[in-house]
């Protein structure tokens, strides 16, 4: 029997990805998008150590406003990983693995991200509408 | 590298539709995968228009009202119809289970039915389960034990020895988990995937078996078990309400434990 022309079942475009599947890459998408953060960091600290000249250059890219969209989506990523990086060790110590439970954890995540990244972000408009 | 779309020869083309029968007065709409290995022709869709009024509770009942009455050519696994053997397992409105225990009430508009994913199809709805079996054979699914068996009776253990394997021995290996695992789809090669993981945990939990060391000797090992990050699709699919992704832990718990102690 011919079994090499066998087509491959659909996968992603037939499966619904449950709640968990979607947080998990966005897990994975956080950690890669904050090591491109990093370099960004080091980006700024090489601009400060650069003198006035560079450090203005550095500073006028954060403070616009595609510099500003961008160190939001860092400041998120960095919550979120932070927040599901915690479920993940929770997760390998045994707990939290009932179906309502995973839910539950899921929201906790998103939530938890979502209100750090605005604290953040509120403090951080406060605090330069005070200087 | 994984791939993310589908291979040329396995693209999904429009199919052939069949109408309802005259006097039909509850229709329901099936559309099921159809791929016929002598045709030479890509995989498609057929659409069947059925008459619930006539049909028996299940999704399986519906595929088998198909075969009998409208299109004897749909081929499909199939034997106990009550859960028990994992033979009706295919992905059913984008979840896996098994379709003698998937209600077709609970479904909203078609029932919409391919095989198993990421698996070679073997006919229509009928995947390829050869690698996913030799995997199942490679944790050596049985009691291994250099103690000789007592003279007069069987091995025997306590309640709370027994009650360490509920959870895992109800597992039929239908392969719904497997299938569903992103991790699985990329790296199945290589990694066993949940089902088989969750059958390893069933013999590093039972008490008459005494040989633990070399069970996670094998296991230890970067892709045939920690390829699993926590995604948690096979528990949320597995139709028999287990818990992979916890088997998993227990797993990786044992060799951290082993480890340190």
């Amino acid at each position: 029997m011919n079994t090499s022309n066998r087509p491959l079942s659909p996968h992603l475009d037939v499966y619904k990805l449950p709640l968990s599947a979607l947080l998990s890459i966005v897990h994975r998408g956080t950690g890669a998008f904050l090591s491109i953060g990093t370099v960004a960091l080091v980006w700024w600290l090489m601009s400060l150590a650069g003198g006035e000249e560079s450090y203005i250059v550095a500073q006028k890219f954060f403070s616009s406003f595609m510099g500003s969209l961008i160190l939001f989506g860092w400041t998120f990523a960095l919550f979120f990983h932070l927040a599901n990086g915690i479920r993940h060790l929770v997760w390998d110590c045994g707990y939290g693995f009932e179906k309502t439970a995973v839910d539950k954890s899921s929201w906790v995540v998103i939530g938890t991200a979502g209100f750090l990244t605005f604290c953040i972000w509120f403090f951080a408009y406060v605090f330069t509408i005070g200087a | 590298m994984a791939e993310f779309t589908l291979p040329e020869n396995s693209v999904v083309k429009e199919g052939k539709t069949f109408p309802a029968p005259e006097g039909a007065t509850n229709v329901q709409v099936v559309e099921v995968y159809r791929w016929d290995p002598d045709s030479g022709e890509n995989p498609r869709i057929d659409t069947y228009n059925i008459d619930l009024a006539s049909c028996g509770p299940m999704v399986l009942d519906a595929i088998i009202k198909i075969k009998d009455e409208i299109d004897p050519t749909l081929t499909f696994r199939r034997s106990c119809r009550e859960g028990i053997c994992g033979s009706c397992s295919m992905n059913i409105n984008g979840r896996n289970t098994l379709a003698c225990t998937k209600d077709i009430s609970d479904i909203n508009g078609p029932i919409k039915i391919y095989p198993l994913p990421h698996m070679p199809v073997v006919k229509d709805i009928v995947p390829d389960l050869t690698h996913f079996y030799a995997q199942y054979a490679s944790i050596k699914p049985w009691i291994q034990s250099t103690t000789p068996p007592p003279p007069d009776k069987e091995r025997l253990q306590s309640k709370e020895e027994r009650a360490q394997l509920d959870g895992l021995y109800e597992c039929i290996l239908c392969a719904c988990c497997s299938t569903s695992c992103p991790s699985y789809w990329w790296n199945g090669d290589r990694y066993l995937g949940p089902a088989i993981l969750l059958q390893a945990y069933r013999w590093l939990a039972d008490s008459r078996d005494e040989n633990a060391g070399e069970r996670l000797d094998e296991l230890e090992d970067p892709f045939k078990l920690y390829r699993c990050h926590t995604i948690m699709n096979c528990t949320e699919t597995c139709p028999k309400g287990l818990n992979p992704a916890k088997a998993i832990a227990e797993i990786k718990k044992l060799l951290v434990e082993r480890k340190i102690a």
